[in-house]
């Protein structure tokens, strides 16, 4: 179990490059952006995750001490939370760019949308 | 002083959300371009100001821990660290913006919405600042974000049909860009539980490999992710096919900041940084950077030989010069990790340093002519213009300044720093890579000779016949940036003084110093 999920966030990064790589659909890019996004931040949480550990939060029943022995590491959590409101932002952006190439080209298809040599 | 440090970013973001708030407010549409000179100007003041604080010490550092959290309980806390690099950084980036933004005053007078522009310009020159003053790796992460998205919404600026595609394509290979950075970061934080630079450098250190290997298989993979990130963000062959389509697709301003600053602060300091300050500087980080260096200097200047579009030209060469860059600083780490003497490496440094401020100077410049040319004729494309040097004095003049500088022509500013590389690369015992250097000045120079030829010389076309001088603030904008090729070239032992040597001083004292700069234990 405990590599097992590490190799599955991997996977799931290297699907969501490979939408972004190989996918030609406008839509399915912006898919991509999404699950790339999903894969960095499960491996984010994963990383402060401990087996079997409580939540970080002080309280009555868990004083400083229980937590340093127990608790997940709350660190990569605020780290993901950033993450994800940069995902947002970007995937939001990737979105408003697409309905503007599409008023423009009158289609999501990449291979269409080919007015630039490079 | 400490306080001065954090402005550097605050300035320019919330002049950027001020910018926003003024626009809608009826008879003050005139503001948010006054406002961005200003706040881009308060900045270049501040940091030569600090800059010379440290003149006399060339190992000051200020920290700053954002909300007292000094890290000494834990990971926890944001760093904000100024040392020399940071200070030459954050002067090449707003002496850019300075002359960008002056230049955009008039040359954005026939775009609508011009507020957006504004705040996203602050905005990318905020991050930008944020970057090299960055402390710990996730916030370095988050700024190298902030002016990565700022940089797609102003090459879509335009919202014409090559513009938007141009972006779309930007935005998915920045994606793929950061996320690589955001996994290498991840892996670090794994398997060293700190964020700070200095504090994942001494974590890294205690960690010996298996036998046979020279790090642990885990520190590798992160390095590779943030290599291979970064060297994405820099437009390093072989991953710089979004920048001749992103650079000339955005307003001449903006491409003036992307190929100006973006792709140093975003990439090629960064890679410095991680390589020197955060993994260590080994023979295998080194020759990575060798190899991209040496290929996207040979690669990107046959690229740009054949180019008839006039800022196309100009983007390719970002790639090619770039390289120089990526290939001293790489030829420095090598001199460093094989335990050499500390001068060759120092000269690297300088090399690559000095050739990173010059090609900021010089590559803004020709952007910004580029941009003048365009905004006077309507096009780019070199076969359809000629004659400008009557029509077009100042840009003229400023384009001529540029196209020597970057073809290493003395005295101008190039020569110095491409000679410097030169000798560096001899020293280090690289001597094909010094020739290959050498070939790739020659051609630079003879894909100027064509620009000088087709634009500014020759009879006048259909399209240039008519034209005349752009206006004062582009002129403005031009002339600072041609003085500055000019007295990079004469004044070179002052400038060497004042900002490259703390700046490669910051890089060669790596991981201890920097350790030292985080007041942690070593």
């Amino acid at each position: 179990m405990g590599v097992a999920i590490y190799v599955l966030a991997f996977a799931f990064l290297l699907l969501g490059i490979y939408a972004l790589v190989a996918k030609k659909n406008v839509v399915r890019i912006i898919l991509g952006i999404a699950i790339v996004e999903y894969a960095v931040n499960l491996l984010l949480v994963l990383v402060g995750y401990r087996q079997g550990g409580i939540a970080p939060i002080v309280t009555r029943e868990h004083p400083p001490a229980d937590l340093v022995a127990r608790a997940v590491d709350p660190l990569p959590q605020a780290m993901v939370l950033t993450s994800i409101v940069i995902g947002l932002g970007v995937t939001a952006l990737a979105v408003a760019m697409a309905t503007r190439l599409y008023e423009k080209y009158g289609t999501f298809d990449m291979n269409d949308i080919r007015d630039l040599r490079g | 002083m400490n306080v001065m440090v954090p402005l550097l970013v605050g300035i320019p973001l919330g002049a950027a959300f001020l910018v926003v708030i003024l626009a809608h407010v009826k008879g003050l549409s005139g503001l948010p371009r006054v406002l961005s000179v200003l706040a881009v100007a308060a900045c270049l003041a501040i940091g030569i100001v600090l800059m010379a604080g440290a003149c006399g010490d060339p190992h000051q550092t200020h920290t700053i821990f954002a909300g007292g959290w000094d890290g000494t309980n834990g990971p926890i806390g944001v760093a904000m660290v100024y040392d020399g690099l940071s200070g030459m950084m954050i002067i090449v980036i707003n002496m850019v913006a300075l002359a960008a933004i002056c230049f955009a005053v008039a040359y954005m007078k026939r775009f609508t919405s011009r507020w957006l522009f504004h705040a996203l310009f602050l905005l990318m020159t905020g991050a930008m600042n944020g970057v090299v003053l960055a402390g710990d790796l996730f916030n370095m992460y988050v700024f190298i974000e902030v002016a990565a998205i700022s940089s797609y919404g102003l090459v879509a600026f335009g919202c014409e049909k090559a513009e938007l595609e141009a972006a779309f394509r930007y935005l998915v290979l920045g994606v793929i860009a950061s996320t690589f950075i955001l996994v290498g970061v991840t892996i670090l934080y794994a398997l060293t539980g700190q964020l700070n630079m200095a504090k994942v450098a001494s974590g890294i250190a205690g960690l010996a490999g298996p036998a046979g290997w020279s790090a642990r298989p885990a520190v590798l993979l992160a390095a590779a992710c943030l290599l291979g990130g970064l060297a994405l963000k820099a437009a390093m062959v072989p991953f710089h096919s979004w920048l001749p389509d992103a650079h000339p697709s955005a307003p001449a301003p903006i491409s003036a900041m992307l190929s100006g600053v973006l792709i140093k602060a975003a990439g090629a300091y960064a890679l410095a940084r991680i390589v020197f300050n955060v993994l260590g500087a080994s023979p295998s980080y080194a020759n990575v950077l060798i190899v991209m260096g040496t290929l996207s200097m040979l690669i990107g200047v046959f690229l740009a030989v054949g180019q008839w579009d006039f800022k196309r030209l100009l983007a390719y060469h970002s790639i090619s010069q770039m390289g120089y860059v990526v290939l001293a600083i790489g030829a420095g780490a090598a001199v460093a990790a094989r335990g050499g003497s500390d001068a060759i490496a120092g000269l690297c440094l300088l090399g690559g340093l000095f050739h990173m401020f010059n090609h900021a100077a010089f590559k803004s410049l020709l952007f910004l002519t580029s941009g003048s040319v365009e905004h006077a004729t309507g096009t780019r494309h070199l076969k359809d213009l000629g004659g400008l040097a009557k029509r077009m004095p100042v840009t003229s003049f400023c384009c001529r300044v540029g196209a020597l500088s970057i073809a290493g022509v003395p005295p101008f500013n190039g020569f110095v720093s491409k000679l410097i590389i030169i000798i560096a690369l001899v020293m280090a015992g690289y001597p094909i890579l010094a020739a290959l250097a050498v070939l790739v000045a020659l051609m630079t120079l003879l894909s100027f000779i064509k620009v000088q030829r087709y634009a500014l010389e020759g009879d006048t076309s259909p399209q240039t016949a008519s034209v005349r001088e752009s206006a004062w603030p582009m002129g403005l904008g031009m002339v600072a940036l041609a003085v500055v090729c000019i007295v990079a070239g004469v004044a070179v032992w002052p400038l060497k003084q004042f900002l490259f040597d703390p700046a490669g001083e910051a890089l060669l004292r790596g991981a201890l110093g920097a350790v030292r700069a985080a007041g942690g234990a070593p």
